[in-house]
């Protein structure tokens, strides 16, 4: 195909080409390679860390962040790939300085330890609340098995996502 | 990883005339296994075309009973489709024992039966492996082989599909559709998954420029009564070593259609037609169970550490069938 008519996100790369991401309701236009990950985007590129990399091949849920309103893996999301759509990370989750209450939850109930995951953690817990598939400690378990936390806090985030159902309705 | 061009089609016919004559192009659907694949230097395609703007995400249920999934419909989306989980809940189950949430809510159907097997020595690029480097050896036969298939197998590849849904849709003789720039196909499902043989590198028959479509599920009453059960070595977000499929319909205590499905123990996903042979006309009772699962299991070739699945199989298998039949 012709690569100087394509326009929009068709007929890109090798080389770096715009890429403009809705990135916690700011535009952001950033020049990547399409085998740039989203989480690379995110991490080197636009400087949201908070966003964490641990396997970098979607088995440990560190870089779990939401795209168009769903929890995905941003380690296995090319950043071209969200052009057009709303990409939203751990540091979009908290709005005028206030803690979401999943945050607020996570360090009330001492759901973590060392730290690393819990980005993730919260990004999958907040929508783990929203899919009401947290009836259950089991439910809960299972449907956040996709984030490893490898100081084992799982009791204690299972604890902040009760305490999170249990006081701001949601879940079911 | 290596560079990649990157092309997003907003049509079928786009997506196929942008990989027509352009090899070293791949589809990219959810990326769960593509960009995995690629960043591990195992896959390698150097032009993705993306898909996902594609109108292919419908579950219908159509007027014969029968369910037509889009091959871009979601994991999750199918999983919770409640259709789905009333009529075919072994399908729904299956969905919802495989991968994570996060991986459901980016993997797509039609990506999901072309997925790649988890055979460490396909992925850690550097052990023979006949699929990655065809006539290199199978590093498996004499290795690491717990997780490896018993049944399909053959002396050059012993890898298992991965799959749980496929199972499922294994069972409910599903079909899938695809497109070429030259054809429309019906796939029969048995047909989609190649066994090994002499030529472990092919494991599909679908063409460079040929593109899954829909997934078709025919209407049966069966479907309603079925099951899919999955053991594994943690309880949760982790592959099979062994899981099944079932349906049953009983008549005055005499079974008059049984369907049985096997996956993490063969190198495709597994329809045990043997088993359901051996069913069909018999009692609804565990000897009966037993025995038809023996007779599917007979065919089994073990290596040195994957003999527990031939037990762990049939047992499933009893479990399975005892709780479609209550």
């Amino acid at each position: 195909m012709d690569l100087e008519i394509a326009s929009g996100a068709t007929g890109r790369g090798p080389g770096a080409a715009p890429v403009a991401l809705s990135v916690n309701g700011e535009t952001r236009v950033l020049e990547v390679e399409p085998r740039v990950s989203l989480l690379d985007a995110l991490r080197e590129h636009l400087l949201l860390t908070g966003t964490k990399k641990g396997c970098d091949q979607g088995t440990c849920g560190a870089c779990t962040v939401w795209v168009d309103g769903r929890r995905v893996l941003a380690c296995l999301t090319l950043a071209v790939a969200c052009d057009g759509h709303e990409v939203t990370t751990i540091e979009g989750l908290s709005a005028d300085g206030e803690l979401h209450p999943m945050q607020q939850a996570f360090i009330e109930h001492d759901a973590f330890q060392c730290g690393y995951c819990t980005p993730g953690q919260i990004m999958s817990a907040v929508k783990l609340l929203e899919e009401g598939n947290a009836s259950t400690d089991e439910d809960i378990a299972e449907f956040m098995s996709g984030n490893l936390c490898r100081c084992a806090a799982y009791p204690n985030i299972r604890a902040a996502i009760r305490h999170v159902r249990d006081h701001r309705g949601g879940g079911s | 990883m290596r560079p990649l061009s990157y092309s997003r089609a907003a049509t079928v016919e786009e997506a196929l005339a942008f990989t027509a004559g352009r090899s070293g192009s791949a589809f990219l659907a959810g990326g769960t296994t593509e960009v995995d694949l690629i960043r591990a230097g195992i896959a390698h395609s150097d032009h993705l075309v993306d898909i996902n703007d594609l109108p292919l995400r419908a579950v219908e249920h159509l007027r014969d009973g029968g369910l037509r999934i889009g091959a871009l419909a979601r994991m999750s989306d199918v999983a919770g489709e409640p259709g789905v989980v009333g009529r075919f809940p072994a399908i729904s189950q299956a969905l919802l024992l495989g991968a994570s949430q996060q991986l459901r809510n980016m993997a797509s159907m039609g990506g999901n039966l072309l997925q790649r097997t988890r055979c460490a020595y396909l992925r850690d690029g550097i052990s023979p492996c006949n699929k990655r480097d065809p006539g290199s050896g199978c590093a498996a036969l004499e290795g690491f082989n717990r997780g490896h298939a018993i049944l399909g197998t053959s002396a050059h590849c012993i890898a298992t599909h991965p799959s749980d849904v496929a199972v499922a849709l294994a069972a409910f003789d599903a079909v899938v559709h695809t497109v070429s720039p030259d054809e429309e196909r019906v796939i029969a499902f048995d047909d989609l998954f190649l066994l090994p043989g002499d030529t472990p590198e092919l494991e599909h028959p679908l063409g460079a420029n040929e593109l899954i479509v829909g997934i078709e599920v025919p209407g049966a009453s069966i479907t309603r009564r079925s099951v899919y059960l999955k053991f594994r070595d943690r309880q949760s977000y982790e592959f099979a070593l062994v899981s099944v499929a079932a349906a049953l319909e009983i008549d005055g205590g005499v079974v008059t259609d049984a369907r049985l499905a096997f996956g993490g123990v063969a190198t495709k996903p597994w329809r045990a037609r043997r088993a359901e042979a051996a069913l069909i006309g018999g009692p609804a009772d565990h000897t009966a169970f037993r025995l038809a699962a023996d007779a599917e299991l007979e065919a089994a070739v073990i290596r040195r550490h994957n003999a527990f699945k031939v037990e762990l199989a049939a047992r499933a298998a009893v479990r399975a069938l005892s709780a479609v039949a209550r």
